[in-house]
């Protein structure tokens, strides 16, 4: 986000920092290393550097503050764990899957594993060929989480570590999984992996509380799989794989508002999935699956491009 | 038996005292106990470094851990079988089976329990089961169902026992000396009057209605923790009946191998009888003829069908890399043993042990082979992970632990022989009298 040159959402980007802030400013202002709470605001030596930042306060006047007064707000999990069980209120969230745009170059998956710390030789997305018989043209076929409307691994965990939010999510909170498994054996679509291993994470990244609409920190002995980052939504962003595929394969949505964008293109999902004859991947289970696929006719990429990235 | 009647009851006491294990007994609880530390150790690797110290990965996500678990929830239902049913259709000759089939019922559902904690990624999370646990997990059907079994086989195994150690507290022999504070503590409170015996037998009846369901419940639950799912080779509604027969088969087999071993041990012939290695035989005889139809059922009728997805899954056990170990294994746990036991030179005791031996380790084999090539089929192809996901050969760590279990249920088995009388004594006696 912060990377971002778009005027309006770097904007964005101001605000939420300068709200955080201005939270520290306040505690600054009374004694912040002990009780930040605390009514009983006493002296405290700070030098001025003489450096001003410019913020926005909760009144929304620009006002000037010295660097000094700015201390770092520790990262907090940026919902409950009662809320992210909830989910977002009004959603429900659906994802397309254009296979006719799909030539196998793994963005996707790359950005997915990178912003989730995905441990080696594990993937949440998987691209796979796939040929459905012998005189059938073979097709590209990312994977991601399918979101079940009724999710098998949810109906066997025993400890409701998987849930189905009122959104549609199915999430794994890791800190109440008890590492059974039950739930990898029940999915049809094998998009549970498991932290067979202690995580091996950055520093800073083992120290960033863990919260289920993030997935990270992955905790060993836990299961992981694609959360179809609710993390994001709830800012209004799209999914990283959504995001990363410069070819538009994935389009994320509301059902709600029936309508799917991929960030470039935007469409009204019933008529999406209607004009293209959508479906989904093995209805007869009785799964119910909240991502669609679109046939891969009119293909934009000849399948051998995608040969090369396909590592077996 | 003709002989057996004449025996005294200061006889029969002499004869069924618990008895110090000579050279052969202490080197075999030697071994056990060196098995069962390598397991601890495994287990100790295990935790420190994760469950990526086995085989397991992604798409073999249940391994050699699983098919253990089922293996001895298996062989934990004989208990029911010779104690309960027997008891129930009042067959007599059972009596000097039921303890050695209690203890093995005990034994083997107590590593039930503690090798599906060891499968566990995250043990020290256990509570959670009873915190957040869900009913309509199967596992949840799995704790409750397993924990009650355990507590009426405990019960099954202790109130029979209750006169036994009256006898044992009153019996000065050396065998029994190191035990006299716990036989105390465990039954000091029986005499044996009228009343005590009346409200005694009266729970073991219940105990041994009760328990067929259960005994049922468990191993039904437990072929669920597959059935559930739609995995090929799995989703089956015939699996509850087919892992039930399984298990009565296993169990059985467990049993003459310990019939054998403390007849010899012990030198019992007088109370194990060849009459004993002939019925139990015959009842062998039966259970593999079910299990058999039942394996049948299993595996032709989709086969006859040949799904695509069941399709993968069934070749490759028919005709393909699973082929040796999955046709060595039917004929080795059902059909050569039934063969053996159809003559009756073949229901002698020591064929029977053999039978027995092939029995049971065609049985852990058989467990196997139900859990391990039905995660290798998945419904999407196997992809985008390291060759080494793809297939699955358990490390040393798993053998150890899975070994250290079976390890420790003998131990367990060894111990109780070692400090309780195997054939009830008080039983013996009163059936002479009445004979």
């Amino acid at each position: 986000m912060s990377e971002s040159t778009n005027g309006s959402q770097s904007r964005r980007a101001f605000l939420s920092g300068a709200a955080l802030t201005a939270v520290t400013v306040a505690a600054a202002a009374c004694n912040g290393l002990k009780d930040p709470f605390s009514t009983q605001a006493e002296d405290q030596q700070v030098a001025p550097t003489g450096e001003k930042v410019k913020l926005l306060s909760v009144n929304g006047e620009v006002i000037e503050v010295d660097k000094a007064f700015l201390k770092p707000v520790p990262h907090m999990p940026s919902v409950s764990n009662s809320e992210a069980r909830i989910g977002i209120p009004g959603k429900k969230f659906v994802m397309v899957i254009d296979l006719a745009r799909c030539k196998n170059l793994k963005h996707c998956q790359a950005s997915c594993n990178h912003m989730h710390h995905i441990q080696d030789g594990q993937n949440w997305i998987k691209v796979q060929k796939m040929k459905e018989s012998a005189y059938t043209a073979p097709y590209w076929q990312p994977t991601t989480c399918m979101h079940c409307d009724e999710p098998p691994c949810v109906k066997v965990c025993p400890v409701d570590a998987t849930f189905k939010r009122q959104d549609g999510i199915v999430l794994i909170d890791s800190d109440r999984c008890i590492g059974c498994r039950f739930c990898m054996a029940a999915c049809p679509y094998s998009t549970r992996v498991f932290n067979w291993n202690e995580p091996v994470l950055p520093e800073e990244i083992a120290e960033t509380p863990y919260s289920p609409e993030t997935s990270v920190p992955q905790k060993k002995g836990t299961v992981g799989k694609c959360d179809f980052c609710p993390d994001m939504t709830r800012q209004g962003e799209l999914p990283h794989c959504v995001s990363a595929c410069p070819n538009g394969v994935f389009f994320f949505g509301d059902l709600n508002e029936d309508s799917v964008t991929n960030g470039a293109e935007t469409f009204r999902f019933s008529d999406l999935v209607r004009d293209k004859a959508g479906y989904r991947l093995m209805e007869d289970l009785g799964t119910k699956p909240n991502v669609y696929y679109l046939p891969p006719v009119n293909r934009n990429f000849p399948i051998e491009a995608g040969e090369e990235n396909d590592k077996g | 038996m003709e002989k057996a009647l004449k025996i005294p009851d200061e006889q029969i006491i002499a004869d069924l005292l618990p008895r110090k294990f000579g050279k052969t007994g202490q080197l075999w609880v030697g071994l056990l106990m060196c098995i069962c530390l390598l397991g601890v150790y495994a287990y100790y690797r295990q935790l420190r470094y994760g469950l990526g110290v086995t085989a397991m990965r992604d798409y073999v996500s249940w391994g050699l851990y699983i098919s253990n678990f089922v293996f001895f929830v298996a062989i934990s239902l004989v208990g029911s079988l010779i104690t309960a049913i027997l008891r129930l259709a009042n067959v007599k000759w059972s009596t000097p089976l039921t303890r050695i089939a209690e203890m093995i019922a005990i034994a083997a559902i107590m590593f039930a329990a503690l090798i599906i904690i060891i499968d566990m990624g995250r043990p020290e999370r256990l509570l959670n089961v009873f915190v957040h646990g869900r009913i309509q997990s199967p596992i949840i059907w799995d704790v409750v169902v397993i924990t009650t079994y355990f507590f009426i086989s405990f019960l099954l195994l202790y109130l029979p026992l209750l006169p036994d150690i009256k006898i044992l507290l009153s019996s000065p022999s050396a065998a029994t000396r190191p035990f006299q504070k716990l036989y105390r503590v465990m039954g000091s409170f029986w005499k044996g009057t009228y009343a005590q015996t009346l409200i005694s037998d009266k729970a073991i009846n219940i105990l041994c209605i009760t328990i067929i369901p259960v005994a049922f419940g468990i191993h039904t639950v437990t072929s669920w923790l597959f059935a559930t799912t739609f995995r090929p080779g799995w989703d089956s509604t015939n699996f509850g009946a087919y892992f039930i027969s399984g298990a009565f088969l296993a169990g059985s087999g467990a049993v003459v191998v310990a019939m054998f071993v403390v007849r010899k041990a012990y030198q019992m012939d007088d109370y194990i009888t060849d009459d004993h290695f002939d019925k139990m035989g015959k009842i062998v005889v039966l259970l593999a003829l079910v299990y058999l139809y039942f394996n049948i059922s299993e595996y032709l009728l989709p086969a006859f069908k040949m799904k695509e997805d069941e399709e993968a899954h069934l070749k490759e056990l028919f005709v393909g890399d699973w082929a040796v170990k999955f046709w060595t294994t039917i004929l080795v746990s059902m059909i050569l043993p039934m063969l053996l036991l159809l003559f009756k030179s073949g229901r002698k005791p020591l064929p029977m042990f053999i039978a027995g031996i092939m029995i049971v380790t065609g049985a852990w084999f058989k467990r196997y082979i139900i859990v391990v090539p039905s995660m290798l089929h998945p419904f999407l192809p196997m992809h985008d992970v390291p060759l080494s996901y793809k297939s699955y050969f358990p490390s040393w760590e798993e053998w150890a632990i899975a070994c250290g279990s079976l390890a420790g249920g003998m131990l367990v088995i060894t111990l109780l022989v070692r400090i309780f009388p195997i054939v009830p004594i008080h039983e013996t006696m009163v059936e002479k009298k009445a004979n």
